[in-house]
């Protein structure tokens, strides 16, 4: 239980600095920002990693483990992928900065 | 605390940070891209890291997981169009959803194998990801399919529908409360996900496609959620700080784009906009009721190529056909005659929030030239002219003095304040939303009909003759 509270502490404090950085973010890069973070919720691999590496046992075990990887890979490569060919395309005034 | 453990507790507590300045990164086109790579080398340490875990006892599934998802995910982030980055965007953002629902499946799976009872903080965030995690995946799905045109993008509605999604959600909650008593089996846990699923299907279906960049964003919050809860079922502190930002981030965009259409989320979620057309269409009468002046490529052309200043109002409509790159050349040649050309760009133009900027962005309109409404209302009204292709509902100067319109108080792009408005158009066939838009019938309004790339074109080959 009391793992539970610290990990509220750490929960409550994120949203706060989540909502500050991305408050910053302009409208212009509000695509590659929905990108980039859509990538970053990728981050459940690592928790597919544990599920899939735990061998819980059994058909239901395995397919389970087996579909989060697959999923959780699909959000981690293509995310980034995405949002990296995206940023690439932005450009100021040639010369002008 | 083992060595593998501090190991891993540091491993965490960087990629956290280095997400977070990513994120920071990203508030300017200038260092976006390094954000994008610190987030990229964040995700790289947390994966090796969590290779170390003594937790992990076998790698098969894990590497036929990786090997199968690997190419996927990037093959399909570099073939797909930037016009359809929207449903690319719902698609990923559902395998999170789905991938945070199976990990806690998982570890739900393990809670049934241990010999114990589980006590309820074991079981709730359990519970709770799995229900997030699988409505953001079904949800998801939903919104690719009307993004794709693999169903209608129109509201799906029937009578009941409200009473038919509160009969699910209570289910969902009545399931959730059962396993919490302590009933931890697999039967009611199946039917809890099933459910959910189920949920997420029923709370798209009514939502229009001119609504998409809430939903998506939405769905995006959803998922973050999921991930975040997962955390807590496995005690892993990166899934709950990562999850929580994209969380904030999903909700922030979510409230962002709500307010830039002057409607609550509940609005727009429970609304069916666009499905109360009929009754407004009925009151205002046929479309075109008034008189509508059509013009020729060449007038406009030539409109253009004496004009001291255009701004360039683009929509949905220059996505779907397609039409940015001929824009992209419009105003090239506009600018070598020596006329100042602007872009303004709407919150929720397009499908998903930036999507306009992203589509000129990928025919190399500098991001200089792009203008936000607030930035580029005032400007309107020493404009020559106002050139507004595809876009119509932002657009609707009915949303400034018509009471009753569905979009009564939207902000709107003031384009009826230049000089001349020039609005490309397939046909007059209102808007998504289906609402007359009097714009049309201004004087100073020139409409030209057809393909809104092939009407660019001519434009621009006007232009460079002219």
């Amino acid at each position: 239980m009391q793992l539970l509270f610290s990990e509220l502490t750490v929960f409550v404090l994120a949203i706060f600095v989540g909502f500050e950085v991305i408050s910053k973010v302009p409208s212009m890069l509000h695509t590659p920002l929905m990108s980039a973070t859509n990538a970053i919720h990728g981050i459940v691999v690592v928790g597919a990693m544990l599920v899939a590496g735990a061998a819980i046992g059994g058909a239901v075990g395995h397919a389970i483990g087996l579909a989060a990887m697959v999923l959780a890979t699909i959000n981690v490569v293509g995310g980034f992928a995405v949002t990296e060919r995206m940023l690439e395309m932005f450009k100021g005034k040639p010369g002008s900065r | 605390m083992t060595l593998t453990q501090v190991i891993l507790t540091i491993a965490y507590l960087i990629t956290a940070i280095l997400f977070i300045l990513g994120l920071k990164f990203l508030s300017s086109p200038k260092s976006a891209r390094r954000g994008n790579i610190l987030a990229m080398v964040g995700m790289l340490i947390a994966v090796v890291a969590t290779g170390f875990d003594t937790h992990i006892l076998s790698w098969t599934d894990i590497v036929i997981g990786a090997v199968i998802g690997a190419p996927i995910g990037f093959i399909s982030a570099r073939l797909v169009k930037m016009t359809a980055m929207p449903q690319m965007v719902a698609l990923f953002n559902g395998a999170g959803g789905g991938a945070a629902a199976l990990v806690s499946s998982g570890e739900f799976l393990r809670l049934l194998k241990s010999a114990s009872t589980p006590t309820w903080d074991l079981v709730l965030p359990i519970v709770l990801s799995s229900i997030i995690g699988s409505i953001s995946f079904s949800g998801s799905l939903i919104a690719f399919a009307k993004l794709q045109e693999l169903m209608t993008g129109r509201p799906i509605t029937y009578v009941g529908q409200q009473v038919v999604n509160s009969v699910v959600l209570l289910g969902i909650v009545g399931l959730a409360g059962f396993l919490l008593a302590g009933n931890v089996a697999p039967a009611p846990f199946a039917l809890l996900v099933a459910a959910a699923l189920l949920l997420g299907i029923l709370s798209v279906l009514p939502i229009g496609g001119a609504d998409m960049p809430v939903v998506i964003s939405l769905l995006n919050s959803f998922t973050g959620l999921a991930v975040a809860i997962t955390g807590f079922a496995l005690n892993n502190t990166v899934l709950i700080i990562s999850g929580t930002l994209v969380g904030a981030s999903g909700t922030f965009l979510t409230m962002a784009m709500a307010t830039a259409m002057n409607r609550s989320v509940g609005n727009v979620l429970f609304g069916a906009f666009g499905a109360v057309k009929q009754a407004a269409g009925a009151a205002t009468g046929a479309p075109g009721g008034g008189t509508v002046r059509s013009a020729s490529a060449d007038d406009v052309a030539t409109l253009l190529a004496y004009s001291r200043s255009v701004i360039i109002a683009p929509g949905y409509g220059m996505a779907v056909a397609q039409a940015q790159h001929a824009v992209r050349e419009l105003a090239q040649n506009l600018e070598k005659r020596g006329v100042d050309v602007k872009f303004a760009i709407h919150p929720v133009a397009g499908r998903m929030p930036g999507h306009m900027n992203v589509l000129l962005a990928e025919a190399n309109v500098p991001y200089d030239q792009l203008k936000e409404m607030d930035e580029i209302n005032p400007q309107f009204e020493h404009a020559d002219v106002a050139l507004v292709i595809g876009a119509n509902d932002v657009t609707n100067p009915a949303a400034r003095s018509v009471a009753n319109s569905p979009i009564y108080g939207m902000p709107i792009l003031d384009v009826d304040k230049a000089a001349n408005v020039v609005v490309l158009k397939r046909s007059m066939n209102p808007g998504f939303a289906g609402i007359d838009n009097p714009l049309y019938e201004n004087p100073k309004t020139m409409m030209l009909f057809g393909d809104a790339k092939d009407s660019v074109s001519k434009l621009a080959a006007g232009v460079a003759a002219a």
